[in-house]
């Protein structure tokens, strides 16, 4: 059984006078993998980081539950503990440990206790592969696996949705592979995730629903058969292409 | 008197040893709690400078945190552009004659020691924070957690690990500067080897002494302070961690936590 999670209604960002979003709409419902893709710059970061209000939208909402969580009265805070993120350039906290940056959520926000949390992140840490490393500082691990560390640390908290700010974009191929790895185990157990990714194959393999943007609007949106088979938008197909080729 | 220079040293020290170490105790007390409330000020301070205005916040919010703010930039400008020698004889003299508070010694050097250092770390740390990667704030606000807690957790401790040259450059400067107190009558180093010197009419030798003095004190608290820099950036290699306690072999590390193993 599915259920509404996510709504973006007619949501607009202006930076200055530079348009980046432009009256987008779009929903996820529980379950569903949706991947976001597009030419760099065609502002699908951005929505991302509005739906998570590390961008205050212009105009427009986003309801979480039928929640309006651009409203001023919203605990922000508390919205983002149920709302994980995975930034490109990782974004690990480089003062502490690995096991650290998976437990000072817990303790801090969801308020439970040390040992309780500590058995949390290691069941995610292990889950990722990077329970030997629980010692380390950030600064002493590779690309690839940093990214799986922080996504240990947004499945910690056992968010709803998960957002996936382009995670594979800072990796070499390899690096690539078992970031990727760990996020398909991830969508077969069923987590609601938002993907904003270059990963076409991935994409295609993985997602229910596919949202095409350029130029900060959705271009075409659908099931992945569909946008990936048989485009309908002319800048769909030359984006497809291009990909595709390459 | 003896007549050679080495002579009049050991003459000198014989004498007066200890009001030396008397002075250089004052001074190394004054810089220290100087400098220690000086941080103090300072991360308040610069913490209050970077707090960001957000677009849902409110208008008394806003304007509280303006004028704050400027209250504070006024405090550092005008701290940080007089000298600390001219702000002693002001602030001595000044509340005596406007509010007839009559300081002791001890308070005073305290006092201006504190808030000038306080003036000087209130930019350190402002530039500290502001030093930290943005991508630190946004991880933490990604996991839900309130600018309080992102401060206290993520960013001051990388801040305070980045501004600890600083920190001990401060202390140093503190134990030097501490002699301008001298004018206000406080009896740290400066103000007994004046006195010394001008007793027994060797300038040259009592303030050979003082300059050793003042080395050695500077010296010693720059290499604990390089001490504790090191201590903060932790151990340079981690110990792998396995479940598996066959394979418990060198390199590895058994599982439970260590704090909790301690208790």
């Amino acid at each position: 059984m599915t259920e509404r999670v996510l709504e973006v209604h007619h949501l607009s960002k202006t930076f200055g006078k530079n348009v980046v979003l432009r009256d987008v709409d779009f929903r996820v419902d529980t379950g569903d993998v949706t991947c976001i893709i597009g030419a760099s710059g065609s502002g699908k970061s951005t929505l991302l980081r509005c739906i998570n209000m590390l961008e205050t939208p212009t105009t427009g909402a986003v309801t979480f539950h039928e929640l309006d969580i651009t409203s001023r009265d919203v605990n922000v805070s508390q919205y983002r503990s149920q709302v994980g993120m995975v930034f490109q350039n990782f974004n690990l906290f480089s003062n502490m440990t690995v096991l650290e940056n998976c437990m000072v959520g817990q303790m801090k926000v969801l308020k439970k206790s040390r040992a309780e949390a500590r058995k949390n992140a290691m069941q995610y840490l292990e889950k990722v592969g990077m329970a030997p490393y629980i010692n380390a500082k950030p600064r002493q691990i590779s690309g690839g696996q940093k990214q799986r560390v922080a996504i240990a640390r947004a499945l910690a908290m056992e968010p709803e949705v998960l957002l996936f700010d382009e995670p594979t974009s800072a990796l070499d191929p390899q690096m690539v592979g078992e970031v990727l790895a760990v996020m398909r185990t991830l969508a077969k157990e069923g987590l609601t995730m938002i993907i904003v990714t270059h990963e076409m194959a991935f994409a295609r393999d993985v997602s229910n629903h596919v949202v095409f943007m350029a130029n900060g609007v959705i271009e075409e949106e659908g099931r992945p058969e569909d946008i990936f088979g048989a485009p309908q938008k002319a800048l769909t197909k030359e984006f497809l292409s291009r990909f595709m080729q390459g | 008197m003896p007549v050679d220079f080495m002579g009049r040293i050991f003459y000198i020290l014989d004498r007066y040893g200890a009001s030396f170490i008397r002075g250089a105790a004052v001074t190394m007390v004054i810089a220290l709690v100087g400098t220690l409330i000086g941080c103090v000020i300072g991360f308040l301070v610069g913490i209050v400078q970077t707090i960001p205005v957000e677009k849902q916040d409110g208008p008394v919010k806003r304007i509280v945190l303006w004028i704050v703010k400027l209250i504070l930039n006024i405090y550092v400008e005008i701290f940080r552009g007089t000298p600390m020698m001219a702000q002693a004889m002001f602030i001595y003299f000044g509340s005596m004659a406007m509010f007839g508070i009559n300081m002791s010694m001890w308070f005073a050097a305290f006092f201006i020691v504190s808030i000038n250092t306080g003036a000087y770390m209130a930019e350190t740390v402002r530039g500290g924070i502001l030093s930290i990667d943005p991508g630190q704030t946004e991880g933490a606000k990604a996991i839900g957690m309130t600018h309080i807690q992102t401060m206290v957790n993520v960013i001051l401790p990388q801040a305070l690990r980045n501004i600890m040259p600083q920190i001990g450059n401060n202390l140093i400067i503190n134990i030097k500067d501490t002699c301008v107190l001298a004018i206000i009558g406080t009896v740290e180093l400066f103000y007994t080897t004046n006195g010394v010197a001008g007793a027994l009419y060797t300038y040259f030798e009592a303030f050979s002494i003082a300059m050793v003095m003042y080395f050695v004190l500077t010296f010693t608290c720059s290499r604990i302070l390089r001490y504790f820099e090191k201590r903060m950036d932790g151990p340079d290699s981690y110990d792998l961690t396995t479940t598996d306690t066959l394979a418990h072999t060198s390199g590895l590390y058994r599982y439970p936590d260590r704090k909790e193993e301690e208790q």
